[in-house]
């Protein structure tokens, strides 16, 4: 050995178990639902409604991640989201009824668009009001995002009513492919490809990118990178802002897809936004990207095959998960 | 009095005050304010105050937030509705039927427990949060045994049914009916409840528990077991907020998703710990009183200034009576941040 050699850190190791279990899981299912057809409408529905959960819980994940704050109010920019898309679906609603595609792509661009930065927004406002003066006390961040929820939720009664709005898919986006016996719903595809990009571009961001590198160092030890000269407070308003969009975003998806409103919609899916964060391993985006598509997977397929037991099996896979890995299927370093 | 409140006095006079008015209203209920609504929230004063007592042990003595207190009380309510809705109203099912109750509630809780607390008291809270929405989900579908959405009415032991007299002549101005019993029945296993909860945060486990809610890494290393405590004080929690719903499910004759295993419930209880004062029973009994009276009456004070501000933009939508939980949120927000120590924390300064 010559004291020159440059020595790279050793490339770290990609775990490939949990990644397996997503097409082995889907495999097992193939005998047992019979059909071919009927799996492949279950799979695509499940990888969308994955997609979606996936879209509304990284943000969450992320901040976890990255400073250490739970925040319970996450379901609330979820409403807040949807409820914004009215504000562009109100004026534009000839082009939600129009047949032109590019139209209807428009609208729901716009739609994405008002709701991402209108929660982003809220997103700063709430860091700096609500999260900021708990920060490193855990107890009282679940309390006060805990309070935080509840009036948003009810500023949203106050502001647009207590009763459910429905809403209606732009045209061309209703309806199913069909594609040999399977029927896939079109928006279901709009769902995962939207989802992919988003993983892509996160992941992206995050590998490749100075910022991305200074929110991973931040996510395995906050102090060294302040001592660095970093400033972490900032990278992390950032962050919780991007959260708080990207929950807008899914919150939109997630409303076309339901096709009505209502205030409590974002805290129904908190549930299974935590159950996903906790089984992907809190603060870590793969692992909460693999979660949301098992948790989606087990839901459809139990769901057709046992109906009584889809009821608990979110549970279940997060009992199950968790004795086997405590940690969530990707622990993040120290935490 | 100092083996009967475990040394814990109220610590000012004022607040003791207030807590013996408490004590004496509750206990005088039927005859200071005669009628069935005053009763009614006297009944539910006690039982939320045995609830939001054990949901204390949790969050102010230990230091865990659970999401799935409402489930325990939820278990309790079901376990009597069950057993005396299947086999009649008798003693012995109602005794089957809150043991039976028990049993569940304890192994649930030992399991969650065990599951989220090795790793790290932060899971808990998501954990709890998660399987209390499962089994609410499951209570309203399993409707063969629960009675579904519904929920079901039964009949409770003849001598609390509002139809039996205990004494042919009514005392002070008041017959003394069955609901009376069934009234002084919750009140003295409330009362017993709460002196118990005192007895168990007063005692040596008790100060382990603060210990660790102090600083739990510390406690490990002075040689505490921290998941073993953490375990029992959620198993002792459960099977306290399990004999409150068993209260409230006796009292109402009832037992449905709505008054025992919804979310707002849960709301409540953190509501009334919080600004009643985390850390100190006393303030679950100040947080109840306060609370269900506000719940009671403030929506009646809203209404109005609702109907004043009529024809201001946006006012009246703020004060109408449904969104009484926003000013209970603000208000809620607020004393975590200025008032951790809520209402008793306050008055003892």
């Amino acid at each position: 050995m010559t004291a020159v050699a440059v020595t790279l850190p050793p490339k770290p190791k990609v775990d490939w178990v949990p990644l397996a279990i997503v097409p082995v899981l889907a495999l097992i299912a193939l005998p047992l639902v019979g059909s071919f057809s009927t799996w492949v409408t279950l799979t695509v529905a499940a990888l969308a409604m994955g997609m979606m959960i996936f879209l509304m819980a990284s943000g969450l994940t992320l901040v976890f991640g990255l400073m250490d704050v739970i925040n319970f109010g996450h379901g609330v920019f979820i409403s807040i989201g949807a409820y914004l898309a009215l504000l562009v679906l109100g004026p534009m609603a000839a082009w939600v009824a129009s047949d032109s595609v590019i139209e209807n792509v428009i609208v729901l661009l716009a739609c994405i668009g008002v709701a991402m930065a209108g929660t982003g927004a809220l997103g700063w406002a709430f860091e700096r009001v609500v999260v900021r003066p708990v920060y490193g006390q855990h107890l009282k961040q679940i309390l006060i995002t805990m309070g935080g929820l509840i009036v948003a939720e009810q500023m949203i009664h106050v502001v647009w009513g207590a009763s459910p709005i429905p809403i209606s898919l732009p045209t061309t986006f209703r309806g199913a492919f069909v594609v040999g016996e399977a029927a896939v719903e079109r928006y279901r595809v709009i769902a995962v490809v939207l989802g992919l990009l988003v993983f892509a571009a996160m992941y992206l961001v995050l590998n490749r990118t100075r910022i991305g590198l200074l929110i991973r160092a931040g996510v395995e030890n906050a102090e060294m990178v302040e001592a660095l000269g970093y400033r972490i407070r900032r990278l992390f308003v950032g962050v919780f802002i991007v959260g708080s969009g990207l929950a807008g975003l899914g919150g939109v998806m997630w409303a076309f897809y339901r096709q009505t409103l209502t205030a409590g919609m974002g805290m129904e899916v908190n549930v299974l936004i935590f159950i996903v964060i906790i089984v992907g391993g809190l603060g870590s985006i793969g692992g909460c990207f693999i979660g949301s598509l098992l948790v989606a997977l087990i839901a459809n397929y139990t769901g057709f095959l046992v109906p009584k037991l889809a009821l608990v099996s979110n549970i279940l896979l997060m009992v199950i998960v968790l004795l086997w890995r405590p940690q969530g299927l990707y622990p993040v370093a120290k935490r | 009095m100092n083996s009967l409140l475990s040394g814990d006095f109220p610590r000012s006079r004022l607040l003791a005050a207030i807590l013996l008015a408490i004590l004496f209203g509750l206990a005088f209920a039927p005859f200071l304010f005669p009628g069935a609504q005053p009763l009614n929230v006297a009944a539910k004063i006690c039982v939320f105050v045995v609830l939001v007592a054990s949901y204390d042990l949790l969050l102010g003595y230990t230091g865990i937030v659970s999401f799935a207190h409402t489930m325990f009380y939820g278990i309790g309510g079901y376990g009597v509705s069950i057993a005396l809705y299947s086999f009649g109203p008798e003693w012995g099912p109602m005794a089957l039927g809150i043991i039976a109750a028990l049993a569940v509630s304890v192994v649930l809780a030992l399991m969650i427990g065990l599951l989220s607390l090795r790793v790290r008291a932060i899971f808990f809270a998501m954990i709890t949060l998660a399987v209390a929405s499962a089994f609410a989900v499951l209570a309203s579908q399993l409707s063969w045994l629960t009675g579904g959405e519904d929920g079901r009415s039964y009949r409770v032991p003849e001598v609390l049914r509002p139809g039996f007299r205990l004494l042919e002549e009514p005392l002070f101005g008041v017959a003394i009916t069955g609901k009376i019993l069934s009234y002084y029945l919750v009140f003295s296993v409330a009362l017993v409840l709460f002196l118990l909860a005192l007895r168990i945060v007063n005692s040596p486990f008790g100060r382990v528990l603060q210990a660790i809610r102090e600083n739990d890494f510390r406690a490990e290393a002075l040689g505490y077991r921290v998941v073993v405590y953490r375990s029992i004080a959620t198993c002792l929690s459960a099977g306290m907020a399990t004999l409150a719903g068993v209260l409230m499910a006796l009292w109402l004759r009832y037992t449905g998703p709505d008054t025992t295993l919804s979310f707002a419930i849960m709301i409540d209880i953190l509501l009334m710990v919080v600004i009643g004062g985390m850390g100190t029973l006393y303030g679950a009994v100040i947080g109840a009183a306060l609370f269900t009276l506000a719940q009671n009456y403030l929506q009646v004070l809203m209404a109005q200034v609702s109907e004043a501000t009529a024809g201001i933009p946006l006012l009246p939508q703020l004060f109408h009576p449904d969104r009484w939980l926003l000013w209970l949120g603000v208000l809620f927000v607020l004393s975590v941040y200025f008032f951790p120590t809520g209402i008793v924390g306050r008055l003892r300064r």
